[in-house]
């Protein structure tokens, strides 16, 4: 997990190679690509991506790709704080 | 996620790491690990929490619901090359077999280590036989696996 300055902001994650947020002239911000509904399927590459992360007491930066070698569970839920 | 984290040691030593992911921001996540899943498991979750606001990663993943705002319980398989070898995707209020995904882990590393010769059959278990697909085996599968292997 690489470090990840600590701020007021709220950091967020992308796609590699596509930058989430970009200031516009008007200092507001703005997707500088809108991110379409895409379908991962089985076979195929996993898109690499980039996210802050909380582990072990730490705030950090974490990419997939640097687990190339290993294998990868990677676990989407709908929210922390919900039931199930 | 604290019966993922429960497994976690298991699943570690199989050579799989595991990240989970949620549009809540990493405040929240170490929240709820303070709060709540550092009760549920002994430790808490062990494994990096990914924070993805407005959805850009689930998008990709196709696992974002844009009427919710929240990503549904996908889960991927990706092997050591990167390549997704298994989707498994619920709606929020059914939560997932952390028994079955080991069991599919193992099951793509045995078909990964015999170079894709042999194939594990429906609910395959190390021990249990595999299929040699060829040939030999077109139309005689019935000969040599039987469905009570399965369960």
């Amino acid at each position: 997990m690489k470090d990840l300055k600590v701020g007021c902001g709220k950091p967020t994650g992308a796609k590699v190679g596509e930058k989430a947020k970009k200031e516009s002239s008007e200092g507001q911000t703005q997707m500088e690509k809108e991110v379409t509904m895409s379908v991962v399927r089985v076979g195929q590459k996993a898109p690499d991506f980039e996210a802050p992360a909380y582990q072990d007491g730490k705030f950090g930066q974490v990419k997939l790709s640097d687990y190339l070698g290993k294998w990868v569970i990677l676990c989407f839920y709908p929210g922390d704080f919900t039931f199930v | 996620m604290a019966a993922v984290a429960s497994k976690y040691k298991e699943i570690q030593e199989l050579g799989a790491e595991i990240l989970s992911v949620s549009v809540d921001s990493h405040f929240v996540h170490k929240m709820w690990q303070d709060n709540e899943l550092s009760k549920m498991v002994d430790g808490g979750v062990p494994f990096p929490m990914l924070s993805d606001g407005p959805g850009n990663v689930g998008k990709v993943y196709g696992v974002y619901d844009e009427n919710a705002g929240v990503e549904m319980r996908g889960r991927f398989i990706i092997d050591p090359d990167g390549v997704v070898q298994a989707i498994e995707t619920l709606t929020p209020p059914v939560g997932r077999n952390v028994a079955e995904l080991i069991r599919q882990v193992k099951a793509f590393q045995h078909v990964r280590k015999t170079k894709g010769a042999e194939a594990t059959p429906s609910g395959w278990q190390p021990g249990k036989p595999t299929l040699t697909p060829g040939p030999d085996l077109v139309g005689k599968v019935w000969e040599v696996w039987k469905v009570g292997e399965a369960f």
